[in-house]
């Protein structure tokens, strides 16, 4: 065990030499590799917001969106029914049951004429299913349409929330699908997430409608934000946000107030000309999020397809506003679930807690081991100080990201590290009693230690892979640090050391050192 | 032998004593329950700094009297001027939640108040995260017992399993006692406890196999005494260092650190007894002698 061969110290000297020169990227800027250990949000400041979608209004809304297609499915194969109702999952009415077969036929039609129950060949899949209780006809979206429908508003949402925190220009964001309803959003060195918490959480479905108790399509009553004043509008959307290609906020000098400029698409600007043309005189409702923002009187036709939004904004509002608005309405609402935030000022205390309790730490280890152990206490320091520098090289190398319990993972391995040096020390000195030649009682002694120490590393290493694997923000680096540690721990123990020690005991053979 | 301490004779003691801590822990754990933190019941956290150190824990409370937040709690966090302000609600339902707990802080405390970390966990992901912090023990436990069943007879495994139970069961009901609160880092800190124990009780074990295939006519209560005693310089170093590192964080890692290495510093204490005094006399309950280890080896 005390014979290395040429090739092998080569080795050992250049993964040492590898590691020296991973770390030291931590300390320059500009490399040419540029690879560094990051900090987690707990040591730079940031914020970790979790959002989650809901389906269950736009379930709901596309389930509304089928009753006219289906209607006239019905209408046009002459199938009559009766009691058409919605509910928030499905859709009922009565047939004749001999009519059922016919409709089941055309219900799974696999064409593109098929405009109802829409067919995807890829998965051999439709969107909804049919079922038949006597003369009840029950519909409702499939397994594979609500999946399809979560992950098509899932993706989008994420497109949009992307869209919104771009434009709110925060460096670095992080934005990630968990599971299938999650959106992870991580923004590190924000101090106040307030703002952006706001921003997220808004729909945005922006709607034009007019103000009027109409009955053909409906109305309902909503609250105008400024005035708290109660207005019947219309349920029958002019033009919805979709239409809009641009907002921008301004500060209206005659008014002096700021307010929102937009620019309509050609399809909402002929829309809204020629409603304008038609109702002028009465007042239309621009609507965010079911509450009414403002609802001017239309004085003239509008047909240049720009428009300006009013409603008592402070400039950061009118921002804002402008802001949802050309990112787009979130096709589900958004829900934060779960948010941690740590301002930069305690990050940057943590890291000098963790930092100096990691030195003293480390030297308190260090003089304790050349207390007890002299000469081989001296060997196991440089081995401890090579292990931090593999342990600082592959976690540059991999780019892993140093947390608050990461750092005390660090420690933790300082802590531990020595371990194996002073099980195969202490089997030394064991050996010594008993054997006569020094050089056969450390061949021994890191043979017999050989089996022990790995099953006692590989303990700790599966605590660490399940903590990696179940953990969650700074405890996986916690689980970093202290699995990659029992890695390099093994490393130092059973290269660097073995060798500093067999240079020691091939050189002393009289054994003046070796009073273990 | 040096350092010859007589530990069989302490066995049965050590034995009735460990069962009345197990006895009492689960005690508490049943009937006073953990303290959990945001993490595993949900709700808001706030750690906020104050300049004026005038400033009460009472002026934090009165500053929210006015707002329906709930059981609200407030202690002082380190330093003056340090606080901790936890609220059973979240900010789920209401997205300015936070917000206007900010304003109505600074409005109130008059001086200068710097927030500097704000927790908000809503009752889903609390209840996700009590499950996986309780599934990642239990699988790491069960991770354990195969090792040890690999690398050893199952009277081993089982020895070591009773050993980590003991030591889990016990650091939490220590924190259940003194009402210290559990939170994710608490059970990272459980989680390395069972990784340290195990260690340490691998390396007793090793050398107790290697004892019972040495020494064929002494018995295995001896056998574990003379195993432990030829370990013990080790056992007490690598406890020692890994106590100065831990001790380190614990008085200079700050408060956000302070719960994780004082559970780490109960469990390496309660580990290291645990394997010279579990994980050892149970063995010979088991009645493992070296015919166990002679079956084993001649069946493989």
């Amino acid at each position: 065990m005390l014979n290395f061969t040429k090739i092998k110290v080569f080795f050992i000297y250049i993964i040492l030499f590898i590691a020296i020169f991973f770390s030291s990227l931590n300390f320059k800027t500009n490399n040419l590799i540029n690879k560094k250990v990051n900090l987690g949000l707990d040591l730079q400041g940031g914020s970790y917001i979790l959002l989650e979608i809901d389906t269950t209004p736009l379930i709901n809304q596309k389930l509304q969106s089928k009753v006219i297609p289906i209607k006239k499915l019905l209408n046009e194969n002459q199938i009559p029914f009766q009691n058409f109702k919605i509910t928030k999952k499905n859709i009922s009415f009565l047939i004749n049951q001999e009519q059922q077969s016919k409709l089941k036929n055309l219900f799974f039609l696999k064409t593109k004429e098929n405009l109802v129950n829409i067919f995807i060949p890829e998965y051999n899949m439709f969107d909804l299913d049919i079922n038949f209780e006597e003369n009840k006809v029950i519909i409702n979206f499939s397994k594979y349409g609500l999946v399809r429908l979560n992950n098509a508003a899932l993706k989008q949402s994420i497109e949009i929330i992307r869209r919104r925190i771009d434009d709110v220009g925060t460096k670095e964001p992080t934005i990630l699908q968990r599971g299938d309803k999650r959106i992870l959003v991580e923004l590190p060195g924000i101090d106040n997430p307030e703002r952006v918490k706001e921003l997220l959480g808004k729909t945005a479905q922006l709607t034009f409608r007019l103000v009027s108790n109409d009955d053909e399509f409906g109305s309902e009553k909503l609250i105008l934000s400024d005035t708290n004043e109660e207005l019947t509008v219309n349920k029958r959307v002019v033009i919805s946000g979709d239409n809009l290609v641009d907002a921008q906020p301004k500060f209206d000098s005659e008014a002096n107030q700021p307010i929102v400029i937009f620019t309509l698409d050609r399809l909402g600007s002929q829309k809204f000309g020629k409603i304008t043309t038609e109702n002028v005189g009465k007042r239309l409702a621009i609507i965010l999020d079911n509450t009414v923002i403002s609802a001017p009187q239309i004085r003239e036709a509008i047909t240049a397809g720009t428009g300006t939004i009013s409603g008592g904004f402070s400039f950061q509002e009118a921002t804002d506003l402008s802001l949802l608005l050309r990112s787009g309405a979130l096709p589900t609402p958004i829900n934060i679930i779960e948010e941690r935030t740590v301002g930069p000022d305690l990050g940057k205390d943590s890291i000098d807690a963790g930092i100096f309790s990691l030195t003293v730490g480390f030297a308190l280890v260090v003089l304790f081991m050349l207390f007890k152990y002299k000469i081989f206490g001296l060997i196991s320091n440089i081995s401890l100080i090579s292990n931090l520098i593999l342990l600082i090289g592959i976690l540059t190398l991999i780019e892993a990201t140093l947390t608050l319990p990461g750092i005390a993972g660090i420690i933790l391995t300082v802590g531990m590290a020595v371990d194996s040096n002073v099980l195969i020390y202490e089997r030394i000195r064991e050996e010594l009693k008993t054997e006569k030649s020094i050089i056969h009682a450390f061949d021994v002694g890191y043979n017999k230690a050989k089996i022990t120490v790995i099953d006692a590393n590989v303990t700790t290493l599966i605590a660490a892979i399940i903590l990696f694997v179940f953990g969650s923000g700074p405890v996986k680096g916690f689980a970093v640090t202290l699995g990659v540690g029992i890695v390099t721990t093994l490393f130092s123990a059973y290269f660097i050391a073995r060798h500093l020690t067999s240079m020691v005991v091939l050189k002393d053979k009289k054994g003046k050192y070796f009073n273990l | 032998m040096v350092n010859r301490i007589n530990f069989s004779k302490f066995f049965k003691i050590a034995n009735i004593f460990s069962l009345l801590a197990i006895f009492i822990s689960i005690l508490f754990l049943f009937l006073k329950g953990l303290n959990f933190g945001v993490d595993f019941k949900g709700g808001t956290l706030l750690e906020i700094r104050v300049s004026d150190s005038n400033v009460k824990i009472r002026d934090i409370r009165d500053s929210l009297k006015t707002v329906n937040v709930g059981d609200v709690s407030v202690k002082k966090f380190g330093k003056d001027g340090d606080f901790l302000v936890k609220f059973e609600k979240n900010s789920n339902e209401n997205d300015k939640f936070i917000s206007e707990l900010k304003n109505k802080i600074s409005g109130k405390v008059g001086s200068e108040v710097n927030f500097r970390r704000v927790e908000s966990v809503g009752p889903k992901v609390s209840s996700e995260l009590l499950k996986q912090g309780v599934t990642a023990i239990a699988l790491s436990l069960a991770a354990m017992l195969f090792y040890i069943w690999i690398r050893f007879e199952w009277q081993f495994s089982l020895g070591s399993i009773i050993a980590l139970f003991h030591d889990v069961v016990i650091t939490l009901g220590i924190f259940s006692i003194l009402s210290l609160e559990v939170n994710l880092s608490i059970v990272a800190a459980v989680l390395t406890i069972v990784g340290y124990s195990m260690n340490d009780t691998v390396v007793i074990y090793d050398r107790i196999r290697e004892n019972l295939l040495k020494y064929s006519k002494i018995n295995t209560n001896e056998i574990a005494n003379i195993s432990v005693n030829e370990t013990l310089s080790r056992t007490v170093i690598t406890s020692l260092t890994t106590l100065l590192a831990l001790g380190s964080i614990f008085i200079l890692g700050g408060e956000i650190l302070k719960g994780f290495s004082f559970a780490m510093i109960l469990g390496v204490i309660i580990g290291t007894y645990s394997s010279i005094f579990v994980a050892s006399p149970v063995l010979n309950y088991f009645k493992v002698t070296q015919k166990t280890l002679l079956k084993e080896d001649s069946i493989n």
